[in-house]
């Protein structure tokens, strides 16, 4: 774990890398001292700061930062079944998922913050990934929602957003395996990238998210895009898993602060 | 319409048959059903049949305008149609979860694995390039819908001619066919998606899950791969944990499973070829007689077959001779023509002979009708007394038969004087 270190997002990259990925033939995504577009080094991620507890009318909310993408969180539940009841499941809770992407969020603006093809498959891998973690069977026949909204996107939407969820869900109360913790990894000469940026990701490089639960060492969402050779795969989950990992720490202590916070001022 | 749930006893049967290692149709764990290639007349069309789960794919191609952020690749578009043909559960028109998935997936299988050489499709950079557009209909839905849209997409895009073009100057021909020969997609490798099911918290692993397996599992991993043992995509879905060791015997499953299913597919387009060239009927309605287009296809079963032969010409022996009713065609009245084979009708006839010559009808009757007479003849010989005749007039023929005067003359005579009476009092 001692390599995985966070380092300042150096400003500015998102916007320079909207001409640099016009020209991906001449873009070297690993220098040979070992740094990337950003600064850098291979295992490295970017810096995570995250609050929980934005909102007050929410049951429990987050935002989060990584690097330059920036996600909100706020979950509701868990309550009872609203909309249609025949998805009510007698024995278990009902998750329920919405992604969207704020109209500035990208450099070119989005017409549709969300409802097209790609935002619902984003909605519908959170779900499963909340699925897999949230404790459902405790609440039978009610619903969580989930609600994140990607405010600046610079690639790994979906593990910043899985991040933030985590801990909104936390901050509602609401028990869970263990956290969840997602990350991309890309391959590049041979060697696993920790945290794409969005250079890197529109760059061809081939990408494996995977939402972890770093406890037991389980996956409970894994998506690969783009072709690798099978031999490098387990090396790829590899460094997926222990980046998770050094997000899970960067949780843990963010969920610590803000109990202790808490704490202090409910006791004075 | 929704799905009708599955029972509690019978997701505990199918569960326990898995935890038993056994499944309904009789495969092993990592077996596939049976596959089936075939295609249609067009270049571009190609049915697959993975048990009973069957997907039509049809590719097809057009000139536009590419996207300003690559103006010298031409475009390729995946649509995969979940109509409510293939099952009751599916819904006309709406983009349901399955769909979005699956239709995502494929994109990812086809076009973020760069299996299509995209920038032979330009014709002319930032004004003309090709759009290959691929649509998977599904025919019929018995689980595993995925593999067999991806093998289906990736083969209708081997099979696929586009027409050729030529430049000169500013000017864009499109040939046609005959003028010149289409040209086949320059395609670089074949990814195709193995799905794993996994029971009980990922406990227990099937390949290929049919449909009822697939509403009793707990989750779907697809992993697309191609026959260098390079993987494409891989996705998990559904609630499950996997373990790191779980996806990696998978992908070493799916490996093997690539290989035999690229062999198929290559094997399915070279037949096809051949069968083309050598001018010999091919398509989709030559693989059609064997079988039947309806779910309710059953399977072949072996059947006794060692005395058919002799029980075959016992039946013969014993059935009674069909009638010898070979009608020639008469022609009624000179310059009227009769069409359709049907015997002269004597109706109008009778009528005429009897409002003429009611005295002798017996002799006018007999010129008329000497080629009918001899087949009722023959048909009062088999059937003994035709007695019961009602006062139609056809029937009067029949016993004007000198043979048959016997018994039933008398009854007859009156019975046609009174016909006869009848008539001229119409008259």
């Amino acid at each position: 774990m001692g390599n995985v270190v966070q380092s300042e997002a150096r400003g500015a990259v998102r916007f320079s890398s909207v001409e640099v990925c016009g020209n991906m033939a001449g873009l070297e995504l690993l220098s040979d001292q070992g740094y990337r577009l950003d600064g850098r080094k291979a295992t490295e991620l970017r810096k995570v700061q995250a609050r929980m507890g934005v909102f007050a009318q929410a049951d429990g909310s987050a935002y989060l930062e990584q690097g330059n993408t920036k996600a909100l969180a706020v979950v509701y539940g868990p309550h009872e079944m609203r909309g249609s009841r025949s998805r009510t499941r007698h024995d278990q809770a009902v998750i329920n998922c919405q992604y969207s992407m704020a109209t500035f969020s990208t450099a070119e603006r989005k017409r549709r913050p969300h409802g097209d093809r790609k935002s619902t498959e984003m909605s519908l891998h959170l779900k499963q990934t909340f699925e897999a973690a949230v404790m459902t069977q405790l609440y039978p026949r009610s619903q969580i929602d989930i609600y994140v909204k990607i405010l600046q996107s610079d690639g790994g939407n979906y593990s910043v957003c899985v991040n933030a969820a985590t801990l909104a869900v936390i901050d509602a109360g609401i028990p869970m395996r263990d956290y969840v913790c997602a990350c991309t990894v890309g391959f590049v000469d041979e060697t696993p990238l920790a945290d794409l940026c969005y250079a890197e990701e529109s760059g061809g490089v081939s990408s494996l998210a995977l939402a972890l639960l770093p406890r037991g060492g389980q996956i409970a969402l894994l998506q690969m895009d783009a072709r690798l050779h099978q031999d490098h795969l387990e090396t790829l989950i590899e460094a997926a898993m222990t980046a998770c990992k050094g997000v899970s720490k960067v949780l843990d202590e963010v969920v610590r602060q803000h109990l202790q916070e808490s704490s202090v001022l409910s006791g004075e | 319409m929704k799905d009708t749930p599955l029972s509690n006893c019978e997701r505990d049967f199918l569960l326990k048959a898995i935890e038993e290692k056994k499944r309904l149709d009789g495969r092993q764990t990592y077996d596939y059903r049976k596959m089936k290639i075939t295609f249609g007349t067009d270049f571009g069309c190609c049915f697959v049949d993975l048990g009973k789960t069957r997907v039509m794919a049809q590719v097809s191609s057009e000139l536009v305008t590419p996207k300003e952020s690559r103006p010298n690749e031409g475009i390729m578009f995946f649509n995969i149609e979940l109509s409510p043909m293939a099952s009751p559960a599916f819904e006309q028109g709406r983009q349901s979860e399955l769909s979005v998935k699956l239709n995502r997936q494929l994109e990812r299988c086809l076009r973020n694995s760069k299996c299509i050489d995209t920038e032979s499709l330009c014709v002319v950079s930032g004004e003309k390039v090709w759009q290959i557009r691929v649509d998977v209909h599904m025919l019929n839905h018995d689980g595993n819908l995925m593999d067999a849209a991806s093998i289906a997409a990736i083969t209708a895009l081997c099979h696929f001619r586009r027409p050729d073009v030529g430049i000169q100057g500013d000017e864009v021909t499109v040939f046609s066919p005959e003028e010149r020969d289409p040209i086949p997609l320059s395609i670089y490798h074949m990814p195709i998606s193995v799905s794993f099911a996994f029971f009980q918290q990922g406990t227990y692993l099937l390949v290929d899950p049919c449909e009822r397996e697939e509403r009793v599992m707990d989750g779907l991993l697809m992993i697309a791969m191609n026959k260098h043992r390079e993987i494409c995509s891989i996705q998990s879905s559904g609630g499950i944990m996997l373990l790191k060791e779980q996806v990696m015997r998978c992908s070493k499953i799916a490996s093997i499973k690539v290989s035999e299913i690229t062999e198929l597919i290559s094997k399915a387009l070279e037949n096809d070829k051949k069968a083309r060239k050598a001018g010999e009927r091919c398509g989709f309605a030559e693989s059609m007689p064997q079988e039947r287009i309806t779910a309710l296809k059953m399977d072949e079963t072996p059947v006794e077959m060692t005395d058919v032969t002799e029980k075959a010409n016992d039946i013969v022996h014993n059935a009674d001779a069909p009638p010898q009713m070979v009608p020639s065609p008469v022609v009624p009245i000179p310059g009227v023509g009769q069409v359709g084979q049907g015997v002269q009708s004597t109706w109008g006839l009778e009528e005429d002979d009897e409002g003429e010559e009611e005295e002798n009808d017996n002799s006018g009757e007999e010129q008329d009708e000497k080629v009918t007479r001899m087949e009722e003849e023959k048909l009062e010989s088999r059937e003994g007394d035709v007695v019961e005749i009602s006062d139609s007039e056809e029937e009067e023929v029949v016993i004007l038969n000198p043979e048959k005067v016997s018994k039933n003359t008398g009854y007859t005579s009156h019975h046609k004087g009174a016909a006869a009476t009848q008539k001229r009092k119409r008259k």
